[in-house]
């Protein structure tokens, strides 16, 4: 073949894809990243530098709010560990089991919170807990726990949390399916290898399932993280823009929406909003990092 | 099968605690869909019981016909995820394919450039995005969703997609060339369709973030004749938020569209993710 040519095919196979993704994905990422460093000072675009960073980490009023965020954020995240990937690992544990009856029956009910909007699963928790409904206190009553109903998604302490696990409840089904996945790919001969050596049971699962799923562990902790610190929808489905009450529901999704849109009487900002966005970048970025240098090069990946 | 692994007691504690979550799972979804269908008073008073001949009422939904134009909701969403997934499929395939089948300089890195659109949200670039949206005129149009749509979907295409045109047998592809086919005949012709599976479960993977997503529509599209489906529940709610009987019934008809999609494809779904589609 004549190697100077010109191979206008592989450049025709490569254009669309490549133009898109540059167009509306590449470029606005950084051309948000570049709106960050400039402000509007009467109708005119006017460099700044990093002012917009300074007033988001150091500005008594922005400040305020950005660690109100970010912390919430965090606590948004942490739950998730918490209860979602273990909730998640739990029942793809169950679910693999050999020789159990409706497997596919439960694996595609629990997955059906997974597919509805966050609208849809935002407005029908707030409308089961909401206090003028009553089906969460006279549930709470039939086990006799009514003393412990309280309008969770209306007090401060409780709203966030409350919501976390509302976040749960949809996206478990998540770790679930590839936890599963993991599991069905681990050889019968290892198991039962175990099994000659006198271990079932538990101990099979945390001796021997367990270090093999970990790279699947691993993937799942890095998607939930990605996913709960661009999160939004959910918030701003059950709480609205203020993300209330008091702003104790806000997360760096919402604040920027906020800042970018404006809200009540504060105008819209894109140029704040911007430098949120690329607050969420970095810290997107650096968890990402974290994870492709940090811990998946180190994890133990056993050859099967 | 031995002993060891299957003891009756363990068995019955394994549905014990599948059935109880799956009761968690569906009781939000079940409570919302009866109560629809109830009166006002019944709703209150039973909210747990089905409806009967004495509260079943369909109120409710007239109340969402007349005030919400839910078929253009529903036909817009219709629209921006079938021609999202469309342009999805089809560029990202192309590419795969010359990312998959030729040598050239420069294939590894055109590789990540387009890999790092899988770990990093585009949501990140709204601001930008707006902005651009408006200089075209494309704001409060369908396109811009689509187009949004269609380079957030890339990335996780190209990506799942060269992994399987790895796999299709060069002798068929040289067979082609040596009947003379040209480059195109061979990638439409012979290669699409032997790597339809893993087509359908990008299509698959890609449809519920879509026809679900609330960002962008409030942000792009938010007039009332490019609505999405997901955008209109939620102002028609935000709108009708003490009446109950229509808020149910929003509920009820944003839900059921997603459910009818995911019985039809569920085994696609479940497929795609548990054969490693994702790792």
């Amino acid at each position: 073949m004549n190697k100077a040519r010109i191979r206008w095919h592989i450049l025709v196979f490569l254009a669309p894809a490549v133009l898109v993704y540059t167009a509306v994905m590449i470029f606005p990422l950084f051309n948000t990243l570049r709106l960050a460093l400039y402000t509007r000072i009467e109708q005119e675009r006017v460099f700044a530098g990093l002012d917009n960073f300074r007033t988001l980490f150091f500005d008594p009023i922005w400040a305020e709010q950005f660690w109100n965020a970010l912390g919430n954020n965090f606590w948004f995240f942490l739950v998730h560990m918490l209860v979602q990937n273990p909730i998640g690992i739990a029942l793809a544990a169950l679910l693999s089991h050999p020789r159990l009856r409706f497997a596919a029956l439960y694996r595609s009910a629990i997955f059906i919170p997974t597919i509805l909007s966050f609208v849809i699963v935002g407005f029908a928790w707030k409308l089961i807990l909401s206090p003028i409904w009553g089906i969460a206190p006279s549930m709470l009553d039939a086990v006799g726990l009514k003393s412990l109903f309280a309008p969770w998604l209306g007090k401060e302490e409780y709203a966030l949390t409350t919501l976390a696990l509302i976040s749960v409840w949809q996206f478990v089904g998540i770790p679930m399916m590839l936890i599963y996945a993991a599991l069905l790919t681990i050889p019968e001969e290892i198991l039962e290898a175990g099994e000659v050596d006198g271990i079932t049971g538990m101990p099979a699962f945390w001796k021997i399932k367990l270090p093999l799923i970990l790279p699947s562990i691993g993937i799942i902790s890095i998607l939930t993280f990605v996913g709960n610190f661009n999160a939004f929808d959910l918030i701003y489905a059950a709480q609205g823009a203020l993300a209330g009450p008091d702003f104790s529901t806000d997360i760096l999704g919402t604040f920027m929406y906020r800042t970018f849109f404006g809200f009540q009487l504060q105008l819209g900002d894109p140029h704040m909003g911007s430098a949120i966005a690329g607050a969420m970048f970095a810290i997107i970025l650096l968890g990402v990092c974290i994870y492709l240098f940090g811990i998946q090069t180190r994890m133990r990946r056993y050859q099967l | 099968m031995n002993k060891a692994r299957s003891n009756p007691l363990n068995t019955v504690m394994m549905h014990g605690a599948l059935i109880l979550y799956t009761l968690i799972a569906l009781f939000p979804v079940f409570v919302i869909l009866i109560n629809s269908f109830k009166t006002r008073k019944a709703i209150f008073r039973e909210p747990l019981a089905l409806p009967d001949a004495d509260s079943f009422s369909t109120i409710g939904y007239e109340t969402v016909m007349k005030q919400g134009d839910f078929f253009l909701y529903f036909q817009n969403s219709m629209v921006v995820t079938v021609a999202s997934l469309f342009f999805v499929l089809l560029f990202g395939a192309m590419a795969a394919y010359a990312l998959s089948e030729y040598r050239f300089r420069g294939n590894m890195l055109m590789g990540l450039y387009l890999a790092l659109g899988i770990m990093i949200p585009i949501r990140i670039g709204t601001v930008a995005i707006l902005e651009m949206m408006v200089a075209t005129g494309l704001v409060n149009t369908l396109w811009a969703l689509i187009l949004v749509y269609t380079a957030q979907g890339l990335p996780l295409a190209v990506f799942i997609l060269s992994e399987f045109m790895r796999q299709v047998s060069d002798d068929l592809k040289n067979a082609g060339r040596i009947d003379g086919l040209s480059e195109y005949t061979i990638f439409f012709r012979l290669v699409l369709p032997l790597v339809r599976p893993a087509m359908a479960t990008v299509a698959v993977f890609n449809m519920i973030p879509i026809w679900n997503d609330l960002w962008f529509p409030l942000i792009l599209a938010p007039a009332e004749e490019t609505k999405t489906l997901t955008l209109g529940s939620q102002v028609f709610i935000g709108q009708f938020v003490t009446d109950w009987n229509a808020v149910l019934s929003a509920l009820s008809m944003a839900i059921l569209p997603v459910l009818i999609l995911y019985v039809i494809f569920s085994r696609q779904l479940i497929r795609g993710i548990t054969s490693g589609a994702v790792k």
